[in-house]
């Protein structure tokens, strides 16, 4: 079974973990002037990288806290791991989830 | 009116724990007071309010007063005493970390503990248990919260020897937990006189 590696915990199994979708998404700037459609792009769509990907990850059966990691979806090798609270900024570029079919 | 029986979850296990040879040993831990804390800000003025340090390395423990202090996040720990009563520890962790922004529940009813004794302690707990229990990483003072024969629990290790564990499993899982022990026990478990 794969190790995921908690940034609190350490290296653990891949069952303890939750997947918690794309990261960095940003939320709205001006969330009362957003239309509809836009929050559902907000809320709903998600990249569907192949490769290196952002995304959210939950060490539910330990420490239970949220982190940050890079993950290639092809070979799901995990590249690395990041707690919220670290200043670096991400490896990856911020995937555009909010996006508009009018633009 | 009916009245409540004062049964531990792990009752009706006793016979079958006391059977066990002493190279894996199982005991039930008395019921102890416990209570999580929560608290953003960690330094001298949260350790002189409670009287004693958190350990704030992930995956330790440590001493606190009768009982222990288990690191459960960055902000977040489980303390337990053996002199109080729930109630007890709760206020005074309360009042200790209220100030701080801080806050503390009693969360005595729902984990018991199982003292893990013996040499061959560890090759029971890796059949279930992905963690490398070996003293040399995991020595007195570390602890764990995994997954032991996948239910959720709390690994302490109390000795640097690697053969006295305390397992905190919740109470509901207990029996689960108890048996699915036992199981990976019978290999070390004479079945027969010889």
């Amino acid at each position: 079974m794969q190790l995921i590696e908690c940034p609190w915990c350490g290296p653990r199994e891949e069952v303890e973990f939750h997947y918690g979708g794309q990261a960095h998404v940003p939320y709205p700037d001006a969330p009362a002037e957003v239309s509809d459609e836009e929050w559902a792009h907000y809320v709903f769509f998600r990249d569907n990288t192949k490769g290196r990907f952002a995304e959210r990850w939950c060490h539910s059966a330990g420490c239970r806290r949220w982190f940050n990691a890079v993950r290639d979806t092809t070979t799901y090798r995990f590249e690395r791991v990041q707690r919220l609270d670290d200043p670096e900024p991400h490896a990856t570029e911020p995937a555009r989830a909010r996006r508009s079919t009018a633009s | 009116m009916a009245e409540l029986l004062g049964t531990h979850p792990l009752e009706a296990w006793s016979t079958a724990l006391e059977r066990l040879p002493d190279t894996v040993g199982i005991t039930v831990e008395p019921f102890v007071a416990m209570a999580v804390v929560r608290l953003g800000a960690v330094g001298a003025a949260a350790s002189e309010a409670l009287g004693a340090d958190l350990p704030t390395m992930p995956n330790t423990w440590a001493q606190h007063g009768t009982g222990r202090a288990v690191w459960l996040g960055p902000d977040e720990w489980l303390l337990s005493s053996t002199t109080e009563t729930p109630e007890e520890l709760e206020g005074r962790i309360r009042a200790a970390v209220l100030p701080l922004g801080g806050s503390a529940t009693d969360v005595s009813a729902q984990r018991i503990g199982l003292r893990l004794t013996g040499a061959r302690l560890r090759d029971v707990l890796a059949k279930g248990c992905s963690i490398d229990l070996h003293p040399r990483v995991f020595g007195r003072g570390s602890s764990a919260q995994t997954l032991l024969g996948q239910a959720g629990v709390v690994l302490l290790a109390l000795s640097g020897a690697g053969d006295d564990f305390v397992v905190l499993v919740r109470s509901s899982f207990a029996g689960y937990l108890a048996d699915w022990l036992l199981d990976a026990a019978l290999e070390f478990t004479p079945t027969h006189d010889s």
